[in-house]
This record gives structure tokens, C-alpha cells and sequence, in this order.
């Protein structure tokens, strides 16, 4: 694939330098004809090379979304999520219909209007009407936007009651996350760069008694349909929580605590179980099976067969390894995130075990 | 009416070219420690072309790791010296490059290239003065610009790396060389860079302003300054506003780098040591850098739009449509271009609460472009358009002006920002809205000024091929863009295969990256006729495009003071175009389908405006 799009690339700089040469030749003088200013034939030609650029545009833009729109996220896993997603549907679907009417129109315009020796064009300076129409559109429909957009902020960023979400802290350092659950209690034992030590990394207070029934685990476990408050600590540099499959995103600022909460809505068995999964797994196991073809010719290690799962990711630039910042989230039934958490050892025990 | 002005012309460069000859100045005053505004202009042209020849040639490495990640290439390895192994990049210099290709283009090539050019160039000649407000202060303003760009072209070569933090250099990261190398000596550099940038910057703004208020020729008024010149004027204005928050910004960020306080930084452990620094806020340096940094868009824009009417009323041989909104609409976008800076920062930990009032704000920003649109196409209508390339590239800029513009309305919509926050979505708004529309607006400028510059026409021939390239390009670099962004891919990584559920975007990227290779070569075109436009291209006529404005009545011989004799007087609006007398037989001017500013009101003419 990649040989191919190489020779592709070399055959269309050949095709270039072969019509520089041919264009060399066209930008010599040729006569009297030959002018720097646009003339009859040059509008002409330019003006209908406007509607043919006007025609390809449309069918690269058909193209795009006919090719590329199977990328965007899998229906949401948070429950917030639906109700971004059909915000996110009108608005691009508002754009759309505003791009294709005023695209057309320019190009189309351009292509008319080409001009031609001896034409009038019309003295036409003003219209307050007109003015007015294109004024009032555009705020009445932002207007709907905006009351719509900021609906759903309010919602999402209100955050849920604690008692009735669970509190988990994500903890952001270069270039790794952990989490720390917030055990029976559901309170987060106080925390500070200042007292890391050992294996106390994420510098949690020995000496809080809430502290004493966190667990610290490296990936992230959620049991599905219970809202979750999470608390974001980085102590280096920025970093920013992204959980694209949950649409959502939160920076984690050293010196502050951050928050943002969602409640997971689907399982990772019920996502890979998924019509959009299953067809995406495939296709990226035949992408990494046909690289592995490559890679074994050359003698370097496979690539594994894919599995989705979910995942968190680094998305504020903080460092050369940013691109590898991520922690597996899993999101489960009630009964086997309980079980999962019966396994994890709690803060006072790791504390214990290495005194 | 030809040969009368012919006469006119003849007698002009005669009287220009014996005030040329009786002020013969030194080369070294004349050319490099110039204080006339139209060679300072040329070498704001220059240098702002070389650095976008750097821009560009960075953003090609950055396309070429993206496509095929980590693959050996001998450009790297006879570029990135230290920084590749065997012709492999590595993160370190791919993070560099993305730094520096953004403030090069943003900083050295939008905003001093575009804006010192034309500026420089147009404003007084546009308004009818002898020269800028302050010579002396253009002068400096220019070295300062010089000085800082050899400053940040140098630190490319310092030992750990040039800055890496990322075009915004949020701290701690920019901070502390502990979180990356590049934040060593690479960052004081960058930091220095854009201080001397910055006075520079504010040193043109000023007068700019100060000329366009004060050395107005007689009947110019304000309400018949042509578009371009409103826009200059109110792009210094905002520069004046917004720079000076930058400057503190980085005057405190090297306070917390080399001096030891804590403005930005707090609560750090870093390499197994707790550092000193305590209460300050990195989210402040946020709000700091983005109350320059929205408005440094529209600090690109404006000048490029400015260019535009003035370019498609020109070439459509009509008035540019609706010329109060159009001023007014420049006015509303400069004030609330400062009331924005907030949209950046929706998933920054700011109060939820900042976040609504930003998105009200932010939306509010697209009532007054969504009128420039409407105005630039119905200028279009039952026009006579002359399709030379400043046309072509003005109509390109409308184009992606809409395009890049609209997806805004996504991303300044505090929810829908949640999820494309920081991915390929943003990457590809702003490159389309502030990138390409910048870069449209600086050669549509060129092609157009070209003749008032260097006394020559360029190339349409070539022009032709350059905008068509640039504009398939263009579109697709950064259409396809969108849909990795809506994949939930982030910006400013160096591979995505940590990631195997990005695998099938591989394909995406490597189009993107092809079109990117093919548009970056069309640029050679460009090079290519200016260059060789300057020495050889057709010998221009005073007013090749049949303008209205008063940069056409002066001479092609440039001359310090720009008109011999007395100053135009100006009676006019600049845009009488095609415009007809009482009783519809002829235009005003019989034959003529252009009235110059300085061309007194006829009998019985009413202004129509």
C-alpha cells in the first residue's frame, strides 16, 4: 500500500516537472497578444475553471463523508453522550446546508459573471434589506444553537450529588495515569506532591483516615449505569483526560483539582459486540495482518491481533512520550466490577506491606 | 481618455524620476537602514517570505512522519542531525517542529509578513502621505522584527533541541527543562525571540494608527478610507490591545524559568524531586496567552479580508458591497475578538460557568463574518470579473473563509468542544479560517501590489497553475482532516500506532500528506515568479488593474515622499466603479468604467453610497 502511494507520489512529480517544463515555454512572451493582465480568453477560461473546480469540491466533500464518515466514534458509552452526539448531528448537518448554498453560490457567480470586454457591470453599493436578512438569519439560527449547546453544557458540567456517584481520582504524570477509587467511604484521602515516597507515588496522606481505604490500580474499572464524579490530580505538567468513547474531556492542571463526570452507559463486552465494532475490528485486524506480511519479509516483531477495548488518552501536549499516554478503561456489570474490586489491595495494606 | 492620461503619465515619471535622481541616497541608507515605508515594506516581503519558506518546508517533515510513522527517511537524516536515528525522527524534533512551524507561521508570517507588508506599503500610500507617521520608528520596528527572527531560526541549531512545548508554550511544561529538553535553552531563546517580536509589533501598530488618524490627505475622510485601510488600521489597533498581555505573559514565564517564582507553577514533582514553587496557576498563563492569542487570529484575518475587497471590487469592477456594514462588521469583529480568549479554554478546569458566557460570546463573532461572506459574494453579482490571480486567490480566500468558518460554529459550542477539543478537528478549522485564508490573503497582495513594488508585472500564466494547485491542495489537506479529528484523533502526536483502534485512519493521513507534498511544490511556482518577475517581468503601467485608489495616481518611479509636487486630493470613495451618469448612457468618465479617488465629483453626480 504504502510502495503504491510512494510511486503514485514520484509519478505525479514526474507529470509536475514534465508540465513546469510545458509552462515555461506558455509563460514566454509570445507576441503583442501576450499580456500580465487578465484578458478575454483568460476569463473565460478561468471562469469556467471556477464551475469545474465547483464540481470537484462538491464531489470531494460527497466523497469525505461517503468514505469517512464510518470514522467517527462509535455511539456513545456515557449517557450524556446521546444527547452531544445529536447536538453535534444538527450543527453539522446546519454547517452543511450553510456551506453548500454559499459555496455554490460563490463559485457559481464566479463562473458567471466571468467577464468579457465590453460588459456593464451593475453599480450596486447598498441594500439595507438584504443587509438586514443576512444580519437576522444567522443570529436566529445561532441563537438556536447557542440556547441548545448551552442547555446541554449545564447539564454535563453540573456535576451529580456525591452521594450518589462514586468519586475516583485519575492521576496524570508523565506519561502514565493511575486511579485511586475512593473505597467504602466514597472520600478521597488528602494528597500532595509533597509526600510521595516509595511506593506512595501519588503522595497520598498516611495519616488521613479516608486515605486508608483508597485503591490505587493502574487501570480503570466502572461499573455500568452509575455515575461517576472523577477528580483529576497531575503532578508534573498539564494533561488532559480524553475519553472520546464517553465524549469526554477534562485538563488535568498540577496545582488544582479538576472534575468532570459521566455515567458509563454500555459495557466494553456490549461495544465489541456492536455492529460499528465488530465491522471496525476487522478491518483494522486485516490492516494489521497485511503489515505483518511486511514486517515479517523484514524480519522485525508482529503486531497482535486487536481486541477493542476502552481507553483514556493524554490530549494536552506534555512530553516526548505523549502519543503513549494511556490507560485501559473497562467498563463492566456491577457484579464483576465488585469482584475486580476485592482483588486490589487498599491503601493501608500496600502502606503496611512495605513498612 | 487614454491619451491624455499617457501624457499625464509621461510628465509624472519625468518630474518622479528628477526627484529620484536629485535625492540619490547611499545604498546603505537606501536599502537596508531605509526609512522610506515602501522599501521597509519590500523587506518585510522578503523576510516574511523566507520564513514562510521555513514554515512550510517544517510542516512537509511533520507530514512525512505522520504518514509513514517511524520509517527511515535520508531527508531526516541529512536535516535532523542529532535528533533522528538512521533517518528515523524522533519525538523530540517532531514536537520541536510543530512548535516552530506554528509560531513561524503564525507570528513571522501572518502577522509581521502580512501585516509589515502591506501596511507598511498601503497605508500611506492609500491615504495619500508623503511616508509613515515615525520613519525612524518604521525603521526600528523592522530591525526588531529581523533580529527576532534570526533569534528563533537560531535556536533550531542550540544543543538540546529549540522550544518543544508546543506553539502556546503552556507551562510547566515550557517551564522546566526537567519535562523536556527543548524547555532548556531552546525555550529562553523562543522566549527572547518573541519579546523583541513584540515591540517590534508595537512599534508598527502604532504608526499605523497614528498615520492613519493624522496624515490623511485633504478630503480623505474616514468614511472614504478604502477597506484595506480599515482593516490595517483596526488590526493595529487590536495588536496595540491584545500584545502587550503577551508580553507579560512571557516576561512572567521567564521570571518563573530563571528567576524562581512561581506565577504559573505549583505543586510539582519531577524527576523524583518536589519542586520549590508553590500557589501559582498554569490556568492563568492560559487566560494571559489566549487574550492575545484569539485576537492575534483576527490580527491575520482582518489584513487579509481588507485585501480581498479591495481586490474583488477592483477585478469585479464594481463597488464592494455594503461598505458600512463591511466597516462595521470589522469593528464589531475587533471588539469582540477580545471578549472571546475564553473558547479556547472550555476543558481547562476554568468555572463551567466562564465557559457559557464564552460560547455567547464566541458566537456571537460569526453574525458580523457570516455578513462579510454574504457581502463578498453579492460583489461578485452581475459583476464584469476580471479573472487575474489576486481575483483568484481573493474568491479562494472567500471560499475557505466560509469553509474554515463554519466549523467553527462546532468548536465554539462549549459541549460540542468537549469532544474535539485538541484533535485534528481544531487543526483543520484553524488551518483552513486563520492559515490558508492568511496565506491567500499575503499572495492575492502580492500578485496584486506586485507592480506598485517593483515597477513589473508577474506571470498570470504561472499565477494561473499556482492558485489551482494551492487551491485543490488546500482543500484536500484539510477537508479529509476533519473526519480523523471527529475520530478522536489528537493533535501533536508523533505516531498514532500506540493506538491500534487509529490503525484505519493510516490511510487518511498518507492522502493528507500527498496533497500537502503536491501544494508545498505548486509554491515553487511562486518563487519562481516573483523572483524573476522582480528582474525580468513585464515593465507595468501606472494603473494596471484600472484602480480607484491614490497608491495608483503615484508614479512607478518610487520617489521618498511619494508624489512629486503636491498631494492628490481626494473627492471620492474608492469604489466607483462601473458607475453611470443621469441618464444612463455612458459611465461618468465616457469609456471609462473607473473614477480615482482624486477625480473630482461631476456635475449632477450624486454618491450613491
Amino acid at each position: 500500500m504504502t510502495a503504491l502511494l510512494i510511486v503514485v507520489v514520484v509519478a505525479l512529480l514526474g507529470v509536475t516537472v514534465w508540465q513546469i517544463s510545458k509552462i515555461f515555454k506558455l509563460s514566454k512572451p509570445v507576441g503583442e497578444e501576450d499580456s500580465p493582465i487578465a484578458n478575454n480568453k483568460d476569463n473565460e477560461k478561468q471562469g469556467q475553471l471556477m464551475l469545474v473546480f465547483m464540481v470537484l469540491f462538491y464531489a470531494f466533500m460527497f466523497y469525505c463523508f461517503y468514505e469517512y464518515s464510518r470514522f467517527y466514534l462509535p455511539e456513545s458509552a456515557s449517557e450524556h453522550g446521546y444527547d452531544y452526539d445529536q447536538l453535534m448531528f444538527i450543527s453539522l448537518g446546519v454547517i452543511m446546508t450553510v456551506q453548500l448554498i454559499t459555496q455554490a453560490l460563490l463559485h457559481y457567480f464566479s463562473y458567471k459573471y466571468r467577464g468579457k470586454e465590453g460588459k456593464r457591470a451593475l453599480f450596486y453599493a447598498d441594500n439595507d434589506k438584504l443587509e438586514f436578512i443576512w444580519t437576522i438569519i444567522p443570529v436566529v439560527v445561532l441563537a438556536g444553537l447557542i440556547i441548545y449547546g448551552l442547555f446541554s453544557w449545564s447539564e454535563i458540567m453540573n456535576p451529580v450529588k456525591k452521594e450518589e456517584a462514586r468519586v475516583i481520582e485519575i492521576y496524570a504524570y508523565q506519561f502514565d495515569w493511575k486511579a485511586r477509587y475512593s473505597g467504602e467511604d466514597n472520600t478521597l484521602g488528602k494528597a500532595n506532591v509533597r509526600l510521595i515516597e516509595g511506593v506512595n507515588q501519588l503522595g497520598v496522606d498516611e495519616n488521613d483516615p479516608y486515605a486508608q481505604d483508597d485503591v490505587i490500580t493502574r487501570e480503570l474499572h466502572l461499573p455500568v449505569g452509575e455515575p461517576v464524579i472523577f477528580k483529576f490530580r497531575s503532578q508534573d505538567v498539564l494533561h488532559s483526560a480524553y475519553f472520546p468513547f464517553f465524549r469526554a474531556q477534562m485538563n488535568v492542571v498540577p496545582g488544582m483539582v479538576t472534575q468532570f463526570s459521566f455515567t458509563p452507559s454500555k459495557t466494553t463486552k456490549e461495544m465489541r459486540n456492536s455492529d460499528y465494532m465488530v465491522d471496525k475490528v476487522e478491518r483494522i485486524n486485516d490492516i494489521r495482518t497485511e503489515k505483518n506480511k511486511e514486517l515479517e519479509a523484514e524480519g522485525g516483531t508482529t503486531l497482535d491481533t486487536y481486541e477493542f477495548d476502552y481507553y483514556l488518552m493524554c490530549n494536552k501536549i506534555c512530553g516526548v512520550s505523549h502519543y503513549n499516554m494511556q490507560m485501559k478503561v473497562v467498563v463492566e456489570p456491577k457484579e464483576d466490577f465488585e469482584e475486580w474490586m476485592k482483588e486490589q489491595q487498599e491503601f493501608k495494606e500496600v502502606i503496611a506491606q512495605n513498612n | 481618455m487614454s491619451a491624455v492620461a499617457n501624457v499625464g503619465n509621461v510628465e509624472l515619471e519625468k518630474a518622479a524620476r528628477e526627484e529620484a535622481e536629485h535625492h540619490k541616497q547611499p545604498f546603505i541608507l537606501k536599502y537596508i537602514f531605509s526609512t522610506d515605508h515602501k522599501m521597509i515594506a519590500k523587506q518585510y516581503l522578503i523576510t516574511g517570505l523566507i520564513m514562510g519558506f521555513v514554515g512550510i518546508a517544517m510542516s512537509l517533515l511533520i507530514r512525512l512522519q505522520l504518514a509513514w510513522p517511524e520509517q527511515s527517511f535520508w531527508i531526516f537524516e541529512a536535516l535532523l542531525g542529532k535528533f533522528q536515528n538512521d533517518g528515523v525522527m524522533s519525538p523530540n524534533i517532531y514536537l520541536a517542529l510543530v512548535t516552530i512551524h506554528g509560531t513561524i507561521m503564525v507570528f513571522f508570517v501572518l502577522t509581521a509578513g502580512l501585516s509589515g507588508t502591506f501596511s507598511n506599503l498601503l497605508i500611506p500610500l492609500q491615504i495619500g502621505a508623503r511616508d509613515m507617521a515615525s520613519g525612524f520608528m518604521n525603521m526600528l520596528s523592522y530591525w526588531l522584527f529581523f533580529i527576532s527572527s534570526v533569534i528563533m531560526l537560531s535556536s533550531l541549531f542550540v544543543e538540546s533541541g529549540p522550544a518543544s512545548a508546543g506553539w502556546t508554550v503552556y507551562p510547566p511544561l515550557s517551564a522546566l527543562p526537567e519535562a523536556i529538553s527543548g524547555s532548556g535553552m531552546g525555550m529562553t531563546l523562543w522566549l527572547v525571540s518573541m519579546a523583541i517580536f513584540i515591540a517590534s509589533s508595537l512599534m508598527g501598530s502604532l504608526n499605523y494608527i497614528v498615520t492613519v488618524l493624522n496624515l490623511r490627505t485633504e478630503g480623505m475622510s474616514m468614511t472614504r478610507l478604502p477597506l484595506t485601510v480599515w482593516a490595517f488600521f483596526v488590526t493595529a489597533i487590536i495588536g496595540v490591545v491584545s500584545f502587550p498581555v503577551l508580553l507579560s505573559a512571557a516576561l512572567l514565564l521567564i521570571m518563573d524559568r530563571s528567576f524562581g517564582t512561581s506565577f504559573f507553577l505549583s505543586d510539582i514533582y519531577i524527576q523524583g524531586e518536589v519542586l520549590s514553587h508553590q500557589g501559582g496557576s498554569p490556568v492563568l498563563y492560559e487566560h494571559l496567552f489566549w487574550f492575545l492569542g484569539h485576537p492575534e487570529v483576527y490580527i491575520v484575518l482582518l489584513p487579509a479580508l481588507g485585501i480581498t475587497s479591495e481586490i474583488v471590487a477592483t477585478n469585479a469592477r464594481k463597488p464592494i458591497f455594503g461598505y458600512r456594514a463591511m466597516v462595521a462588521s470589522i469593528l464589531a469583529i475587533a471588539f469582540l475578538s477580545t471578549v472571546v480568549w475564553g473558547h479556547h479554554m472550555f476543558v481547562s478546569g476554568m468555572n463551567p460557568f466562564l465557559g457559557s458566557v464564552f460560547t455567547f460570546t464566541t458566537l456571537l463573532i460569526a453574525i458580523p463574518s457570516a455578513v462579510k461572506a454574504f457581502n463578498y459574494i453579492t460583489t461578485l453579482w452581475k459583476g464584469n470579473l476580471q479573472m487575474n490571480p489576486a481575483m483568484l486567490f481573493s474568491i479562494g480566500l472567500v471560499s475557505t473563509f466560509i469553509s474554515g468558518g463554519l466549523t467553527g460554529i462546532i468548536l465554539g459550542d462549549s459541549t460540542l468542544d468537549i469532544n474535539v477539543h485538541d484533535t485534528y478537528f481544531v487543526v483543520a478549522h484553524f488551518h483552513l479560517v486563520m492559515g490558508i485564508v492568511g496565506v491567500y490573503g499575503f499572495i492575492a497582495g502580492v500578485y496584486h501590489w506586485f507592480p506598485k513594488m517593483f515597477g513589473r508585472m508577474m506571470n498570470k500564466n504561472l499565477g494561473y497553475i499556482h492558485f489551482w494547485i494551492t487551491a485543490i491542495g488546500a482543500y484536500g489537506i484539510f477537508f479529509p482532516m476533519h473526519f480523523i479529528g471527529m475520530a478522536g484523533l489528537p493533535r501533536r502526536y508523533y505516531t498514532n500506532t500506540a493506538f491500534p483502534y487509529l490503525d484505519d485512519l493510516a490511510n487518511v493521513n498518507v492522502l493528507i500528506s500527498v496533497f500537502a507534498f503536491i501544494t508545498a511544490g505548486a509554491q515553487l511556482f511562486f518563487i519562481y515568479n516573483f523572483v524573476y518577475s522582480i528582474f525580468y517581468g513585464k515593465k507595468a503601467v501606472q494603473n494596471p488593474w484600472k484602480a480607484n485608489t491614490l497608491e495608483w495616481t503615484a508614479p512607478i518611479t518610487h520617489i521618498h515622499g511619494n508624489w512629486p509636487g503636491e498631494l492628490p486630493k481626494v473627492y471620492r470613495w474608492s469604489y466607483d466603479y462601473s458607475k453611470r451618469n443621469a441618464d444612463d448612457s455612458d459611465y461618468i468618465i465616457p469609456g471609462q468604467d473607473y473614477i480615482p479617488q482624486n477625480v473630482p465629483m461631476h456635475e449632477g453626480e450624486e454618491e450613491l453610497h
